[in-house]
Parts: structure tokens; C-alpha cells; sequence
């Protein structure tokens, strides 16, 4: 593979962060570098959903700090990271069940609306061209993803694999230049999951966004991730690219014990 | 015709995105609005007016209003009431207080201080939710229940609260008879429930959908909290308080605090429940139901224990409609949480597919 990644444009220094008295993680640091697909691994509970987490500001770890294109945030929270260009999926999928699938799409747009509440309550000029505008971007997200079919039909009555689209999508629809994925694939068929491992690529080489992604299938993990972190128990024990991880020891026996 | 959209094909998003995508429902939407402002005039008497039709646009027009915030935003309130009292008493303020205050403005101004208001009494709802918001906005009703009736400021100093208006009139028009009174209070409904369906089709709606339904995620895509629920808050609370100063202007003319006690709160919110939390249409439906209902009984009731030889009291009636209430309430609850507005979109979708249905 030839590819070409830039710089680090998100580092994270020493962050630990504890629930109580469970340790989710503890001194983690790693880089992510633009355009790359960086993949975090590790078994149940090891602390990969909590580090997206502390990534996009949903929980505030206690020590570290992320730097961010070169701005550093003791504090993150999700506006500014969302503010910052930073869209992510949800391991539970956390779709707004009582809203169509282009209305969940559309909110995905939400940070790019000029237009106040009294010109949407009249509809008028700017506020309803506005909306058409989005409505067009929404429309290419829904061609990208492939789910025409299912535009106008609420969120909670499609199965699972296309709900876990239609997450990716409302992400996509943000335009962010880092997406966190979390487990995108888990509970998917083979053929699903070859879709999403498709539009993953695609999202990576047409838009150059920057991905985060954790996976459990170590297939898809090591055909599709660049450089990969592996953790355990909330300590980083692994980082590096597939095959360096693949021959790390530490990395094995921890693998082997998990399965235990 | 059959009802179906067939050959309606879009070549548009604006054409998608209209709010009666179907020309069916269009149209008839369209008439419905047109009998409603030319023919109910020339059709319907007095007591019709009074009894039926004027309570149930003010009403329909609060509990839109509180489905805003209740079935699009998630929030619970016990307030209503409370926004409907400080809507008719500021509007009674400014229409004594400055001198040839336009009609609509003293209303409008009542809406809006009734939106601070409810800004004010929603800053909990940042912090608490459920049980505990319901409580926060029970206090508002007491907090108004207390200085309507204590604050002689509040009340020009009337006695026991309860203050009146009169020669009300528009641009020349007097709004006294009944008639009036009716096609007044409908351009106010109709006018507001279309501002309603294009805040809940836009941004904004979509921004207090998403909170309501998952409000992790919709911080996560940047949606603000703060904004989204005090915005939910102050919307809803004014056209809850609009609704009270026509309640008070219009439909009582004069009026004590007991006007707008915890009963109404309650009733506003078994209205939304019963028509459809989270439907413009399930609004109408439930205010629709709520007026009708008691009257309904009250005809029905007595003619039915006349049949088997039983009389029935007043009081009896009145007992039968809260039952009927309660149990209302419990079916929609557990049985269908979208109310009257799912069961009329349900049959829909199957009108759409008769008389084939497969
Ligand atoms: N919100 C939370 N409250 C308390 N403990 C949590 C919370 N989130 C995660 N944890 C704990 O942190 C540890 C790591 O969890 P998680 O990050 O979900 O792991 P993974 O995604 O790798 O399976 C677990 O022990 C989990 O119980
Ligand atoms: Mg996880």
C-alpha cells in the first residue's frame, strides 16, 4: 500500500480516566494522523468506547489532555469537538428513534444552519432555502450509503445493519475531518459488513476524513486499519501498524488470556 | 377518486418538503379551513359558539403549545395553567396600563411575557428531568395561583384577583358576538399552527426532537442543550400564554385566577396524551375530545339511564367523565403513546393501500 498521511492532528498526552473505583484508563497517550484509519483494539471492557468518549468530550478524564491541530484542550466537551470537526457513531446505537431517516440524517447539519427560530417559523426566504440546501447534501449522504429506499421510514422500524448506516450517515452528513467509529460492524453479516467496510474506505479515500475506528473482527481490524492501538485493561499495550501488532507478545497473550 | 399518491411523483425537494405532501390531504386540509371560516358562521348557533367551538380553538391552540414541549421536546411540564394565567393577567396589564394599546398587541405582549416566564421556570429542566421537572413546573403554577390572587398590582387591585375587559374591538371590528369571537380566535389558531408545523419541520424541531429522544447523541452532533430545551420552553409558553389571554379576553371577558388552576395544567396535558404527543394534528384531536367529551356525556348519559329506568345525576355524569378520563389516559399510555393522531395516520396508510392490502 502507498498511502500518504500527514501530519498528527490529533494527540492524546497521558489521559487517564476513572469511574469510582474502576480504572477505564490509565496514562494513555497515542497520535492519529491526518487521513489515516487508526484503529483501537482490545478486548471486552478494556476501555476502547471510553477513549472515543474522553476523544469527543462525552467524559471528562481526571488527567492528559488532547491536542487538537495543534490546541490543546484540558476540557473538551461535545460541542467544541463537534465545533471542531469531529463526528462520531455510537457502539449502542443512539439514533433519534422517533424521527424519520432523513430527519436523523438532517440533524447531522445542525451546526451549518445560519437561519434563526423566527425565520423558520415563517418559512421564509433564507430559512426554507436553507433547508432545501441541506436537504441536497442530506440526498448525497443518502446516495453514498445506498439507503434511498429507505428515506421516509422512521429509524426504529428498520433492522439493525441499516440502522447502524443510517448512524454512519447522520455522522457523514456533519462533514467532520475525524469520524470515531465504534464497533460499526458488531452484530452485521458478512455482507454487511463488507458494506460497511466499503463505505469506511470511501469515506476515507474521497473525503480524506480521519478515522478512529474500533473493531472486534480482527480481520477487518488488519486489512483496513493503517496504524492500530491495542488495549487492555485500560493500559495501552500495543501500537503500531497490523503486522507489528500482530507479532507483538504482549499483544498475543493478552489476546489468548481474554479468550480464557 | 381513491385516495393514493400514485403519479404524484416530486421533481423537487422544495415539492417534498411541503407540509401536506399528498393533494389529497391537501385539499381537503384546504376546504376544512374554509368551511371552518365561511360555512360554521352561516351554519352554527350561539350556544354551539360558546359552548363548544370557542373553547376548543383556545384550547387547541394551548395544547399545542404544550405538545411542543411535551411531545416534541421531551419535557414535561404541570405548568400549563400557570403560562395560560401569566399570558391573560400581563395581557390585562398592558391593556389597562398603556393607553390605546392595539388589541393584538396587549395579547401578543401577554404571550411573550409568558415566554420569559417559562424560560425562567425551564432552567431546571437543565439539570433535572422526569419526576423532578414535573415538580419544578408544578411550582409554577402554585408561584402564579399565589400572586394572582395576593399581588393587587397584578390585578389593578380588584378583589379576590378577578379583573374583566370589555369593548374589545380590531381595527373598527368589535369582537362581541359570539361569531366574532369564533372567526377572531380561529385566525389566531390558524395562524399559530402553521407557524407550529414549520418550527417542528425545520431546524429547529429537529433540534428538540433530538434531545427529546436522545440527548447524548445530540450533543454529540453539536446540538446545544441549553438552547434547544429554553428554546422548547419559551416557544411553548408563549403560545400556551397567548392562548390564556384569549381565554381571558375572549372567552370569559372577566375572569378570576381559579381560571387557570392545576385542573387546566392537567387537562392540557391529558389533551396531548389522548390526541398524540408529538403531533400537530393529535393536538387538535385531543382538544377536540376534551370539550366534546363531557358535553357528550352529559346528552348521552342520562338518555341511556332513561332507557333502562335508572336516573342519572349530575354529579353521577361528572363522576363518569373522570373515570372515562382515567381510563382514556391508561389505554393511550400503554396501548398507543401517539394517541388519536397514530390511529388517524394508521387508518391512513391503509386507506392508501385499499381496497388492496398487499
Ligand atoms: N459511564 C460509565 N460509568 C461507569 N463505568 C463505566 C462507564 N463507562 C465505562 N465504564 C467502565 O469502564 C470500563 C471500560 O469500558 P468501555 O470503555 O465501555 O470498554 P470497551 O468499549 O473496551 O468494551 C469498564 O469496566 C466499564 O464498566
Ligand atoms: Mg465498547
Amino acid at each position: 500500500m502507498n498511502r500518504q498521511f500527514g501530519e498528527a492532528i490529533l494527540d492524546l498526552k497521558n489521559v487517564s480516566l476513572v469511574f469510582g473505583g474502576v480504572k477505564a484508563l490509565t496514562d494513555i497517550s497515542f497520535d492519529v494522523r491526518e487521513h489515516e484509519i487508526r484503529a483501537i483494539i482490545g478486548p471486552n471492557g478494556a476501555g476502547k468506547s471510553s477513549m472515543l468518549n474522553v476523544i469527543n468530550g462525552v467524559y471528562r478524564p481526571q488527567q492528559g489532555e488532547i491536542i487538537l491541530r495543534g490546541r490543546h484542550f484540558a476540557r473538551m466537551n461535545p460541542y467544541k469537538a463537534a465545533k471542531a470537526g469531529i463526528s462520531r457513531t455510537f457502539q449502542n446505537i443512539a439514533l433519534f428513534k422517533g424521527m424519520s431517516v432523513i430527519d436523523n440524517i438532517m440533524t447531522g447539519r445542525n451546526l451549518k444552519i445560519g437561519t434563526n427560530l423566527l425565520l423558520q417559523a415563517i418559512w421564509w426566504g433564507p430559512a426554507r432555502r436553507e433547508e432545501l440546501a441541506h436537504r441536497a447534501k442530506v440526498e448525497e449522504v443518502i446516495d453514498f450509503l445506498e439507503i434511498q429506499h429507505i428515506r421516509k421510514t422512521p429509524v426504529g422500524r428498520l433492522p439493525y445493519g441499516l440502522q447502524k448506516r443510517v448512524d454512519l450517515g447522520r455522522a457523514l452528513a456533519m462533514e467532520p475531518s475525524i469520524l470515531l467509529l465504534d464497533e460499526p460492524m458488531a452484530g452485521m453479516n458478512v455482507e454487511e459488513k463488507q458494506d460497511m467496510c466499503r463505505f469506511i474506505l470511501d469515506v476515507n479515500d474521497q473525503f480524506g476524513t480521519t478515522i478512529v475506528l474500533i473493531e472486534h473482527d480482527m480481520g477487518v481490524v488488519m486489512d483496513i486499519s493503517d496504524r492500530v492501538v491495542v488495549l487492555d485493561y485500560g493500559r495501552k499495550i500495543g501500537d503500531g501498524t497490523p503486522d507489528e501488532v500482530r507479532a507483538d507478545p504482549e499483544v498475543i497473550s493478552a489476546y489468548l488470556g481474554a479468550s480464557h | 377518486m381513491l385516495y393514493r399518491e400514485n403519479g404524484q411523483f416530486k421533481t423537487s425537494y422544495a415539492a417534498d418538503q411541503q407540509i401536506f405532501p399528498i393533494a389529497q390531504d391537501r385539499w381537503a386540509i384546504l376546504a376544512i379551513v374554509a368551511f371552518a371560516f365561511v360555512g360554521v358562521p352561516l351554519l352554527v348557533d350561539e350556544y354551539l359558539f360558546r359552548a363548544i367551538l370557542i373553547p376548543f380553538l383556545i384550547l387547541a391552540l394551548a395544547a399545542l403549545g404544550v405538545n411542543i414541549l411535551v411531545g416534541f421536546c421531551g419535557q414535561i411540564t404541570l405548568g400549563a395553567g400557570a403560562f395560560m394565567a401569566v399570558g391573560a393577567y400581563a395581557a390585562y396589564n398592558f391593556h389597562i396600563r398603556i393607553e390605546d394599546l392595539p388589541l393584538l398587541m396587549s395579547l401578543l405582549l401577554g404571550g411573550l411575557t409568558s415566554a420569559v416566564v417559562g424560560i425562567f421556570f425551564g432552567i431546571p429542566s437543565l439539570r433535572v428531568r422526569g419526576l423532578y421537572l414535573a415538580v419544578a413546573t408544578l411550582a409554577a403554577q402554585f408561584f402564579t395561583d399565589w400572586v394572582f390572587l395576593r399581588v393587587p398590582w397584578f390585578t389593578d387591585n380588584a378583589a379576590s384577583g378577578s379583573v374583566s375587559v370589555s369593548n374589545l374591538r380590531i381595527m373598527g371590528w368589535q369582537i362581541d358576538t359570539p361569531v366574532s369571537k369564533y372567526l377572531f380566535c380561529l385566525a389566531f389558531l390558524t395562524i399559530f399552527a402553521l407557524l407550529a408545523k414549520n418550527m417542528t419541520r425545520c431546524a429547529i424541531g429537529r433540534q428538540w426532537m433530538a434531545i427529546r429522544d436522545m440527548d447524548v447523541a445530540a450533543e454529540v452532533i453539536g446540538i446545544r442543550p441549553l438552547f434547544a430545551k429554553l428554546s422548547a420552553f419559551a416557544v411553548s409558553s408563549f403560545f400556551v400564554g397567548t392562548a390564556g389571554a384569549l381565554w381571558g379576553f375572549i372567552h370569559l371577558a372577566s375572569w378570576e385566577p381559579a381560571a387557570f388552576s392545576v385542573d387546566r395544567s392537567f387537562q392540557l396535558l391529558f389533551m396531548v396524551i389522548i390526541g398524540g404527543l408529538g403531533s400537530i394534528m393529535g393536538s387538535f384531536f385531543g382538544a377536540a375530545f376534551i370539550v366534546i367529551l363531557p358535553i357528550a356525556l352529559n346528552q348521552f348519559l342520562p338518555a341511556l339511564g332513561g332507557l333502562f329506568g335508572v336516573s342519572i345525576s349530575t354529579a353521577g355524569v361528572s363522576h363518569a367523565e373522570l373515570i372515562t378520563f382515567g381510563a382514556l389516559i391508561i389505554f393511550f399510555l400503554i396501548k398507543e403513546p401517539h394517541g388519536i393522531a397514530r390511529l388517524w395516520s394508521t387508518g391512513k396508510e391503509k386507506l392508501r393501500l385499499w381496497p388492496f392490502p398487499h
